[in-house]
């Protein structure tokens, strides 16, 4: 179980975030970005120090300003994958790895490259590597050391849809093998779906709600046979009534909507489309 | 006698390179890394021999490492090491001289580092010193080269401070820069044109080598 409940403060901005998370969950961290995504994970990591306020990880201590405890990165037990990759230019994949192995242990790390299928390009630099490649190298790197906390830093959000799709499946069989409890920063109500079974929703440098991803949307207790997330890219009056084009996934579709819904739309707005469908039909 | 001022002349060059890749690490490092409010004054004191002549420096020296001032007597008192008209001396003068030729190039090449390779380096358990040795140093190996040949070749052509505070001591402060002030002076163009050439040859090599070795390493790192 992480606790947390920390204050910090930018010059133009402040923070304060309390949640618990608990063990072997995966968390995403959702929101508009400047909403303190990134910074909720380089406070948990220690790579910026809270004002005020306490970490604790199963029982131990990471920081408390009161007893001041301040954990370096070094010694807090985490991976962090950075939204660049930060792979290490003068290492090969397989220095990377090694690099961040405390203990060595070649066989997890041949392990490791199945996983992200890296095998056949451990001796390579990471120039030569595709931008979904370093990511996976990025992210074996991270849990090269067996860590109890992995954080994802905005990890799959450069790379394009079949990459990713790719990449969500890695980031879940890593998480299931090893055990670990994960936050990723996700701006994919699919991929958020697909993999957190924990939610935090953050607005303004607070979190706002936090629970299963359902909250996202607040009707979401309708009983639709069809539910799909969406988002909208067009809102246009059609005599008395508006016409939304939503995408899902890769679709474009059009919905109707009356005046009153459509004044509370607007461009760019995350959405939950459900259906009634008593009769559907499946074509092949 | 020509021998015995080149091998001088490298040997100053040699030991200032060495003494100033030693403090120049950790300096650009401090600088490249530091939001301290000094910052701006270190970089300062450190760029200020690219635009002083080395003349003032040289005189600031003299009086400040002679005999008969604090340092120098100090030094002479207890190790016995006289400051001015000395090898030392023209040592440190060469060493202060050459200062921003080494620090510059490091402080930029570590500035020019992404903040992420660090700390990713932190979150992978690594230490200070063990980021810096294994992927800071290693990532910026042409501003380190860089860093070393031009203090080394500045070195090598540096005439205006080991004049001021080594004077022209053969076989002991007469490098081959004022060697060959020396020769004109005397009308042995010969001899003068001798050192020209060599001094000419060597930093034409030098400056050529590095600038084919940088070509090298940046193509490895894109």
């Amino acid at each position: 179980m992480i606790k947390l409940e920390i204050k910090k403060s930018f010059k133009n901005a402040n923070f304060y975030f309390k949640t618990d998370i608990k063990n072997h969950s995966i968390n995403a961290v959702f929101g508009k970005s400047g909403s303190g995504k990134t910074t909720l994970l380089r406070l948990l990591s220690g790579l910026e120090t809270p004002d005020e306020g306490e970490i604790v990880v199963d029982e131990k201590i990471w920081f408390s300003s009161s007893k001041k405890i301040n954990l370096t990165p070094q010694q807090r037990d985490i991976g962090f994958v950075f939204q660049d990759y930060a792979l290490f230019p003068n290492m090969s994949v397989i220095e990377n790895l090694r690099f961040a192995q405390q203990k060595k242990d070649e066989k997890f790390l041949k392990n490791l490259l199945e996983i992200v299928e890296l095998t056949e390009f451990q001796n390579k630099y990471p120039e030569l590597l595709s931008g979904g490649q370093k990511q996976r190298v990025a992210l074996a790197r991270a849990v090269a050391k067996k860590p109890k906390l992995l954080l994802l830093d905005e990890a799959l959000s450069a790379l394009d849809n079949l990459m990713r799709i790719q990449l969500q499946d890695d980031v879940k069989l890593i998480h299931k093998e090893l055990n670990l409890t994960t936050l990723m920063i996700s701006h994919d109500i699919a991929e958020v779906y697909k993999l957190a079974s924990n939610i935090l929703v953050i607005k303004n440098g607070k979190i706002e709600k936090s629970g299963n991803p359902d909250i996202l949307f607040e009707n979401s207790k309708i009983s639709g046979k069809f539910k799909f997330s969406a988002k909208i890219i067009k809102i246009e009056p059609a005599d008395i009534l508006y016409i939304i084009t939503l995408l899902i996934q890769n679709n474009l579709t059009k919905v109707v909507a009356t005046k009153e819904e459509a004044k509370m739309m607007s461009i760019g707005d995350d959405v939950l489309v459900a259906s009634k469908a008593f009769n559907p039909i499946i074509l092949l | 006698m020509f021998v015995e001022t080149m091998m001088l002349t490298f040997k100053v060059a040699v030991i200032t390179t060495a003494i100033l890749f030693i403090i120049g690490v950790p300096l650009a490092l401090w600088i490249s890394s530091t939001t301290s409010k000094l910052k701006p004054v270190v970089e300062t004191i450190v760029s200020m021999p690219l635009v002083l002549p080395p003349t003032v420096i040289g005189f600031y020296l003299l009086i400040f490492l002679g005999p008969a001032s604090s340092i120098g007597g100090f030094m002479e008192s207890w190790f016995d090491m006289r400051l001015v008209l000395s090898l030392e001396g023209i040592i440190i003068g060469s060493v202060i001289c050459s200062f921003p030729f080494m620090i510059q190039p490091i402080q930029s090449g570590l500035q020019s580092l992404p903040k992420s390779l660090i700390e990713a380096s932190y979150t992978l358990g690594k230490s200070k010193f063990q980021t810096l040795m294994q992927v800071q140093l290693p990532n910026i190996k042409n501003s380190l080269l860089t860093g070393i040949v031009l203090t080394f070749a500045h070195t090598v052509g540096e005439f205006g401070v080991v004049l001021m505070i080594g004077g022209n001591i053969p076989g002991e402060t007469r490098v081959a820069s004022i060697a060959i002030y020396d020769e004109v002076e005397a009308l042995n163009y010969s001899v003068a044109n001798q050192y020209a050439l060599t001094l000419f040859a060597i930093s034409f090599s030098i400056l050529l080598l590095v600038y084919v070795l940088n070509r090298k390493f940046s193509g490895l790192l894109k």
